[in-house]
């Protein structure tokens, strides 16, 4: 199983033969390594998997960086995630195309930047083809919209559920997103399908302070910027799932810039955005529950500005790490009779998704079934 | 489209499968079997530079091994769980060399794990088969949409496993 890698510390990233090498800044008067490493190394790489090279010293400086050196296997990478200040080079750059690994970056308050999408190794054209004259089509792009809202509605109303049998009465958020959903047949236009989406999102958010046990400030989600922790907490993890989508399409020859609910191109590689929205409630929101109502986020993970909030590093050390687990969490597919983790049932999305663009197979959205 | 023994392969194998791979439709997760047979293929002739690369109008193919003196074709593979395959892709080659005009080609496929070889010839009925099957190909690879799944057992081991079953 390939893994992500987290890098929360400073330092270099390089390319050192066929492996990539990481070096963390050494502060030279204590001779550790920069602030950011006393507080974690980099997450979710254990230790053992590390090996630490004694020859091929380059230069003084490597010298001194020599026993922090971290070396980590390609073939083991899914995708490096940088959150900290990072050096590297064009020949990294290349390895990482060469080895198909994409590079997401965040910058110094973790807001998502950009991603370094490699080179697609295989194109096809016929799939191409069938994605634009599916969003050209106006029928056949609101029916694959709708299908992306129909499990993003449909998962919602899962993670209500689950809160209402404990005791907290969300029988109106319940009904007002089962309403929403039936609407969704009958919807003329994506536009149409927007709104309605958009009101039952508002809805499904106000219900939060309900599902929420700690006492924390959440009226309505606020994106730019978010006001308020749990707004960060979406923020932040929206962001991240858009990444791991994105990793995804890139692997399954999808084309990341033509999409059916957002608008191709309006922002970010939008077929990214459009899947996401199946997977928000199911791994997003569900991690968000759980860091607050286990009280493993607090209050002091956030950084308060004027008018925004933020995690904090700390903070978001400890999604990631909740995050990843999510990831990696499996369940058994009813279909294929295997265990198969949740980032699979990513990958698997854009596989229904090629097969309904194909002909092949009418596309239906991942919706929870346990 | 160039017809390789690759399609020739996925025709008696997997008409979707050959579908999918004539319209570049990829898995990155590649089985282990096939990493297998490639290693077994590389060792096993790896001193020996015999590759031969054909490029035809329509055609396009690579012989493992050529044996000028003796004029016959080795391919080497790793299990003969799909021996009918073998012999129809070593048969194709045969018919390609024919038709580019060598003459009286054999072939002669060998299992080296198992320590067997398999001869093979070219019939007169292999080949009008053959040039069935290629017009097939053209025909099944234009089709709009791919063919149906075979539900065979041996889709469980297919790199397109997941894409078909999900
Ligand atoms: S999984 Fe089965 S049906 Fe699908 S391509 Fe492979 S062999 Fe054919």
């Amino acid at each position: 199983m390939k893994k992500n890698f987290y890098i929360f510390t400073n330092g270099i990233l390089k390319r050192k033969d066929n492996t990539i090498c990481f070096e963390p800044f050494i502060n030279q008067e204590t001779q550790k390594p920069s602030k950011l490493l006393e507080q974690t190394d980099l997450t979710n790489i254990p230790e053992e998997e590390f090996l630490i090279d004694n020859d091929e010293i380059e230069d003084e400086k490597e010298n001194q960086n020599a026993k922090t050196r971290k070396f980590i296997p390609v073939e083991s990478i899914d995708s490096i995630y940088c959150f900290g200040e990072h050096r590297f080079n064009t020949k990294f750059l290349n390895f990482l195309s060469q080895s198909q690994i994409p590079l997401h970056i965040f910058n110094y308050y973790g807001f998502y930047t950009g991603t370094f999408y490699p080179r697609e190794t295989q194109v096809s054209g016929k799939l191409l083809i069938a994605q634009v004259q599916h969003f050209l089509d106006e029928e056949k792009r609101l029916t694959i919209a709708k299908e992306f809202i129909r499990g993003s509605l449909f998962n919602m109303i899962k993670n209500l559920q689950y809160y209402n049998n404990r005791q907290k009465d969300l029988s109106y958020f319940i009904d007002y997103l089962t309403n929403a959903l039936k609407k969704v047949d009958e919807v003329k236009s994506v536009e149409e399908l927007m709104g309605i989406e958009g009101s039952a999102r508002k809805n499904y958010y106000e219900s939060w302070h309900l599902i929420i046990n700690q006492p924390i400030d959440f009226q309505k989600r606020e994106k730019q910027p978010p006001s308020n922790p749990v707004n960060a907490l979406i923020s932040f993890g929206n962001s991240l799932l858009y990444t791991t989508v994105l990793g995804e399409i890139y692997r399954n020859q999808l084309n990341p810039t033509i999409s059916y609910l957002h608008t191709p191109g309006e922002r970010r590689f939008s077929l990214s955005l459009d899947i996401a929205e199946v997977f928000k409630p199911l791994i997003v929101d569900r991690i968000i529950f759980a860091l607050l109502n286990k009280n493993i986020i607090k209050q002091d993970d956030f950084e308060f500005h004027l008018n925004s909030c933020l995690l904090n590093e700390n903070g978001r050390k400890i999604f990631v790490k909740e995050y990843d687990e999510k990831l990696s969490t499996t369940i058994k597919h009813r279909k294929l009779n295997r265990s198969i983790s949740y980032q699979t049932l990513i990958r698997y999305e854009c596989y229904k998704l090629i097969k309904h663009l194909l002909d092949a197979e009418e596309y239906q959205s991942f919706k929870i079934w346990w | 489209m160039k017809i390789t023994g690759t399609h020739i392969n996925y025709y008696f194998h997997c008409k979707r499968h050959l579908w999918f791979f004539a319209h570049h439709i990829l898995m990155e997760h590649t089985s282990e079997l096939v990493a297998i047979g490639k290693f077994i293929s590389e060792s096993t002739y790896e001193r020996k530079q015999h590759e031969l690369h054909f490029v035809e109008e329509d055609f396009e193919f690579v012989l493992d091994f050529f044996d000028k003196n003796t004029n016959t074709i080795h391919e080497i593979k790793k299990t003969n769980k799909m021996e009918e395959l073998h012999i129809w892709q070593l048969k194709f080659y045969i018919y390609r060399l024919k038709e580019l005009g060598f003459h009286n080609v054999k072939g002669i496929i060998d299992y080296p794990k198992l320590k067997r070889l398999i001869k093979v010839e070219l019939t007169e009925k292999d080949e009008e088969k053959l040039n069935e099957v290629i017009k097939e190909i053209h025909l099944l690879v234009n089709q709009k949409k791919p063919p149906k799944v075979i539900r065979k057992s041996y889709c469980r081991k297919c790199s397109y496993f997941e894409l078909c079953y999900v």
